[in-house]
């Protein structure tokens, strides 16, 4: 909403508040001014002038010879402008003005003749496009005839104006009006609001004989009046009512239209003027559309109507559609005579719905949907009337023929100054309580210490105890509540333990060196198939999809946080930032149900892809590219953290590379994968080597059952020993390692691999794998012999179990 | 005999001080001191003196040998420490020559805004929630007091998969489902970080998901001024002591009173510059008094309980406190990016 202050002056005392000082209370108060706009910058002795005679400059095509009579002197002009003519009233710049640019009117000899003074145009005077009427774009600015000479242009240019845009939140559709302003702005300052005139001079000619109202439906339309105005004459409106408009947003267009779209903007009530010859008919009825009716509307578009929009009609043919748009076939134009005029109260989520289909948004439109006020339907009708007979000419017939089941009742809400102040935390006295009820021009009973509120119709947004503590709150100014800290029932804050160990994974991977990423829940129909992990393929989800995606990039919930992950990864490739390595938490959405009823499973995925070079330091020529083992190390590492015990076994995975990936489990439950990426993906992705992990952080989080106790430190000495096995190339060392773990327990406490050799000395498909086995026996000093035992028994059932012998 | 004695000392003393390597040192302890050194040649002739002379010449010879010896310790120290300096100036290394890199990862810098705000909050008496982002349209509008037709909830700004469900617009039906687990029975305070998602269209300002916390205190006689008193220990905590807050009244349909809460522009201090777009004031989060529906519709009895709710969003937080200027940037994951805030 777009509050001209010098039109706000005309309902509100605003004198000595500045617009900045306004601007400032009333966003405080809960309406955000967004911006003030001044409509002209300043300038100073400009004056109108009268355009005595206008001749064509004797040595110049394009000027005209002016003389002005500016009241105390008059003044030869040179005017270049096309429109200038004898008989204006034209703003006159006199030698000594200064104009906004700091620029200063001298006398000066254009080609050879005096001029005195500047006949300006409105951008001359600093005056935005869009304060400019149409006719007056390109050259002066031409005053109506009764423009004083000699005086200032500034009142009637309304130049010094400031407008403060409204940024309303919903519930204060009271504030699309002028008068809803002037009560919130009077609240502020304390200042009465001066209710316009709505007197009318009735002719003895009787409304009812000219029209009759019949209405459908009573819930969409509760209140229809119908005035009827004859021999008005179509001509321009009053300059100050342009101005008005144009500061409201509006164009004027002719004195009938101006009038209700001053009235709209007056009083938050949409009207509409009719031609009243057009109509063709004597009755107006309002009723539901037919399905496929056709209405031109005065924009001159076709509207294919359905039973759910509302329509204006003549009895036969619809003539409006309620509420949003006139038609053009009773449109007013520069020969219209006779006006019916409608002040309407019409439902809002009809018009919502009507606005949704026909895409169509007016003023009147947007004040129906947010809800207007019943007690000002009838009274913005009388005002327009009293402005057709001033300003247009019209003769007002007497009577408003109409159709009122409209319920104009005041809610009443009941306050106490125990609660509220209970509620706010303050110390407000009943008196100042009542104070503010009448600041804010609400009635109230009040008994004591309770107040019965009936709030007025203007503001629907008031309903409950709530709403009136909000209003007292706001104009006793939220800046002198207190600060309190609670003082209820004690509540230990905190994380969770799901939470708690996420913090600890987090920290863990960043340690190793990995960044957190962020990246989209919603993935792309390329990518919702890809990198989907077994235990998840498994439960055969079915892919989610957006009922109204905004692109085919993000349609789809994830199923796996890699594919775009993995984009992310892409796009730092393509920046030249080739050493990366990424981790994320986020969920995947799991559901069988191929049309969704009930949400889907949301699992926490634990996500990673590394790339490029995992360290270097050149100078010491040490250089590590990320391979598998890097990867699989930081997962290790991460279950050892989490003293949960991981287990790899070799897998093969679409889009994974079929000898460079594994399945993680911890027991006998798949827990994820981790390995390289197929090079068609990466290709595909424009990625290099790649490795990633994903892992259920969900079923890790729920294994967690760390609960440290201390165990004794070990006082005898342990004894190690190393084995070389040789073994056939496709025996997975791990499963060796095992394997002596098993047969050489409970001495043998830890096993790790120490070698890996292929190659000379070996035959061919052999490789050698050495061991380093730890013996410690907590009870006592071990002995050669039991030692010397075991081994041989690690010995023998390995070479048996995997085809292995002992290198030598 | 004494004079022998003494000779001996004096000798060996003038040996001591000329000699300069450890190994010589050690050759001048055995031909003194040693089995066959001279002064215990001379000690083996003791026997020979009579019982008067002994313990004086016994006692002269105890001082020689203890000098002697002393004056060797003394000098192996020396000569050792010299050594030792050698050893090291030979080591000596070039410092200013890079070090082998440690990786160094870190959290995103949402993450760290919003464990930020988690650790002020549980510091207060908060328990950390979180829901489901696939929403019921239940939960996420009908019991936050936004019935079916309300004109705040449009098709068009919410990501729906069907009629009832969607990507949930806010962290606020955590609020419904924290009261709902808590059956109107007891007080609590809590608050909800996670990804939300709205349907706009991905630009500097805009994106469509992002992150919100939400938090709500629920209990009996909760006030406005204890929500002005929170908010400002957390405005203060979490942008500097020297910033101010103002509350202004607002409209959310899930709290009334409701409130928008600014900062003071930590450039002009609420003068009014250019960062502020003159105003003196930056808008940080919306809050209020929890609606008595809302209340109601979360099994809690808004005669006897009032509440306090708010809502925040740690990529403007994040905007706010570092000066990122594209919203993009929390999720094109740029490791250049990244690394400008993965410091402790």
């Amino acid at each position: 909403m777009l509050v001209s202050l010098n039109w706000l002056k005309e309902y509100v005392d605003i004198d000595g508040v500045s617009p900045e000082e306004l601007a400032d209370k009333v966003t405080r108060s809960g309406i955000e001014v967004d911006n003030i706009e001044y409509v002209a910058e300043k300038s100073s002795n400009v004056v109108i002038g009268f355009v005595e005679s206008c001749e064509k400059h004797p040595n110049a095509d394009k000027l005209n010879l002016c003389q002005v009579d500016v009241g105390e002197e008059k003044l030869q002009i040179i005017c270049g402008a096309p429109n200038v003519r004898q008989g204006q009233k034209v703003a006159v710049a006199k030698p000594g003005a200064v104009l906004p640019g700091n620029f200063k009117i001298k006398r000066a000899k254009l080609r050879g003749i005096e001029s005195n003074g500047m006949i300006c145009s409105l951008q001359e005077l600093g005056f935005d496009e869009k304060h400019i009427a149409k006719e007056y774009a390109e050259g002066i600015f031409v005053f109506p005839n009764d423009a004083p000479v000699g005086e200032s242009v500034e009142p009637l240019l309304n130049s010094s104006d400031a407008i403060l845009e409204f940024d309303l939140t919903p519930n204060r559709a009271d504030c699309l009006s002028m008068l809803g302003v002037a009560y919130e702005v009077g609240a502020l300052l304390e200042k009465p609001v001066k209710l316009p005139s709505e007197e009318v001079t009735s002719t003895e000619e009787k409304a009812a004989d000219y029209i009759s109202v019949k209405v459908e439906d009573e819930n969409l339309n509760p209140y229809y009046g119908a005035f009827v105005i004859k021999d008005v004459e179509i001509t321009t409106s009053p300059l100050w009512m342009q101005n008005y408009l144009l500061a409201a947003g509006i164009r004027p267009i002719n004195n009938v239209v101006d009038i209700t779209n001053y009235v709209l903007l007056e009083y938050g009530q949409p009207l509409h003027a009719f031609d009243y010859d057009r109509l063709n008919s004597k009755e107006i009825v309002v009723r539901s559309a037919k399905q496929d009716e056709k209405l031109v509307t005065l924009d001159d578009v076709e509207r294919t109507l359905n039973p759910e929009n509302l329509v204006i009609t003549n009895g036969e043919e619809p003539v409006a559609l309620a509420g949003v748009m006139g038609g053009a076939n009773s449109e007013v134009t520069i020969a219209t005579k006779n006006i019916l005029l409608e002040a309407a109260y019409f439902d809002s989520v009809s018009i919502r719905k009507t606005v949704k289909a026909t895409g169509l948004r007016s003023e009147a439109s947007t004040r129906y949907e947010k809800g207007i006020d019943p007690n000002r339907v009838k009274r913005a009708g009388i005002r327009a009337c009293h402005l057709l007979e001033k300003y247009a000419g019209g003769k007002v017939l007497s009577g408003v023929v109409e159709y009122d089941v409209l319920d104009r009742s005041e809610k009443e809400v009941d306050i106490d100054t125990d609660t509220i102040n209970n509620r706010l935390g303050t110390n407000i006295s009943s008196d100042e309580i009542g104070n503010i009820l009448n600041r804010l021009q609400f009635n109230f009973d009040r008994n004591e210490h309770h107040f019965k509120v009936f709030a007025p119709t203007r503001r629907g947004d008031i309903t409950i105890f709530e709403d009136m503590l909000e209003e007292v709150a706001r104009i006793f100014g939220y800046d002198n509540l207190p600060y309190t800290l609670p003082t209820g029932s004690a509540t230990a804050g905190g994380l969770t333990k799901s939470q708690l160990l996420r913090r600890a994974v987090k920290s863990y991977l960043e340690g190793v060196g990995l960044l957190e990423t962020r990246t989209y829940s919603l993935t792309s129909e390329t990518y919702i198939q890809k990198l989907i992990s077994n235990e998840i393929k498994d439960l055969n989800p079915e892919p989610i999809s957006l009922a109204m995606p905004m692109s085919e990039e993000h349609k789809y919930l994830r199923l796996s946080v890699l594919p775009e992950l993995l984009k992310s990864i892409s796009y730092n490739l393509a920046r030249n930032q080739y050493n990366l390595g990424y981790y994320e938490i986020g969920s995947i959405f799991i559901t069988n149900e191929k049309e969704l009823t009930k949400q889907p499973n949301e699992q926490l995925r634990l996500s990673g892809a590394l790339t490029g070079k995992w360290f270097e330091h050149p100078w010491q020529m040490e250089n590590k590219k990320v391979d598998f083992y890097v990867v699989k190390g930081i997962v290790e590492g991460l279950f050892e953290h989490l003293e949960l015990p991981i287990t790899f076994k070799q897998v093969q995975l679409p889009d994974m590379h079929p000898g460079r990936t594994a399945s993680l489990w911890l027991g006998d439950k798949e827990i994820g994968f981790m390995g390289q990426l197929h090079p068609a993906l990466e290709k595909e992705m424009d990625l290099k080597e790649t490795y990633v992990f994903d892992i259920n952080l969900e079923v890790v989080l729920q294994a967690h059952h760390h609960e440290p106790s201390y165990t004794q430190i070990p006082r005898y000495p342990s004894v190690t020993r190393d084995i070389a096995f040789v073994l056939d190339q496709e025996v997975h060392a791990g499963d060796v390692q095992v394997a002596i773990a098993k047969m050489g327990a409970p001495l043998v406490k830890q096993v790790n691999v120490f070698d890996l050799y292929t190659g000379e000395n070996l035959p061919d498909g052999k490789k050698s794998v050495a061991y380093n086995l730890l013996y410690q026996d907590p009870e006592k000093t071990l002995v050669d012999e039991e030692v010397e035992k075991s081994y041989q028994e690690i010995i023998e059932s390995v070479s048996k179990q995997f085809n292995a012998y002992v290198r030598s | 005999m004494q004079e022998q004695l003494k000779a001996i000392q004096q000798e060996a003393l003038a040996n001591i001080q000329e000699v300069n390597n450890l190994k010589e040192l050690q050759a001048i302890k055995v031909s003194y001191l040693g089995k066959k050194g001279s002064l215990t040649q001379v000690l083996r002739g003791m026997g020979k003196l009579s019982p008067e002379e002994r313990p004086i010449v016994g006692e002269v010879a105890n001082q020689v040998r203890e000098t002697i010896t002393s004056a060797i310790d003394e000098k192996n120290t020396v000569l050792e420490n010299a050594a030792l300096e050698e050893k090291l100036q030979a080591e000596a290394i070039d410092v200013t020559l890079p070090g082998r890199p440690t990786k160094v990862g870190g959290p995103h810098l949402l993450t760290k805004v919003i464990e930020e705000i988690e650790d002020l909050f549980i510091g207060l008496g908060f328990e950390v929630r979180e829901g489901p982002e696939v929403e019921t349209d239940y939960f996420n509008f009908e019991a936050l007091n936004l019935p079916k037709n309300h004109p705040a909830r449009d098709m068009q700004d919410s990501f729906y998969i069907t009629n009832e469900l969607l990507l949930r617009t806010h962290t606020s039906p955590v609020q419904a489902r924290t009261m709902k687990e808590y059956k109107g029975e007891k007080g609590f305070k809590m608050i909800c970080p996670g990804r939300v998602y709205r349907r706009d269209t991905d630009d500097a300002t805009h994106s469509h998901q992002f992150t919100q916390i939400e938090g709500l205190y629920v209990d009996k006689d909760v006030k406005m001024s204890d929500l002005k008193g929170v908010l400002n220990l957390f405005a203060k905590k979490m942008f500097g002591e020297d910033r101010d807050i103002r509350l202004r009244p607002s409209f959310f349909p899930f709290t009334e009173p409701s409130v928008e809460m600014d900062i003071s522009c930590k450039v002009c201090h609420g003068n009014g510059c250019s960062v502020c777009k003159g105003t003196g004031w930056i808008e940080i989060l919306g809050a209020g008094m929890v609606h008595p529906n809302v209340l109601e519709m979360g099994g809690y009895d808004p005669k006897v309980y009032s509440g306090f709710a708010f809502g925040m969003g740690p990529e403007r937080i994040a905007m706010l406190k570092y000066g990122v200027n594209d919203i993009r940037q929390f999720y094109l994951n740029d490791s250049r990016f990244l690394k400008q805030f993965h410091q402790a």
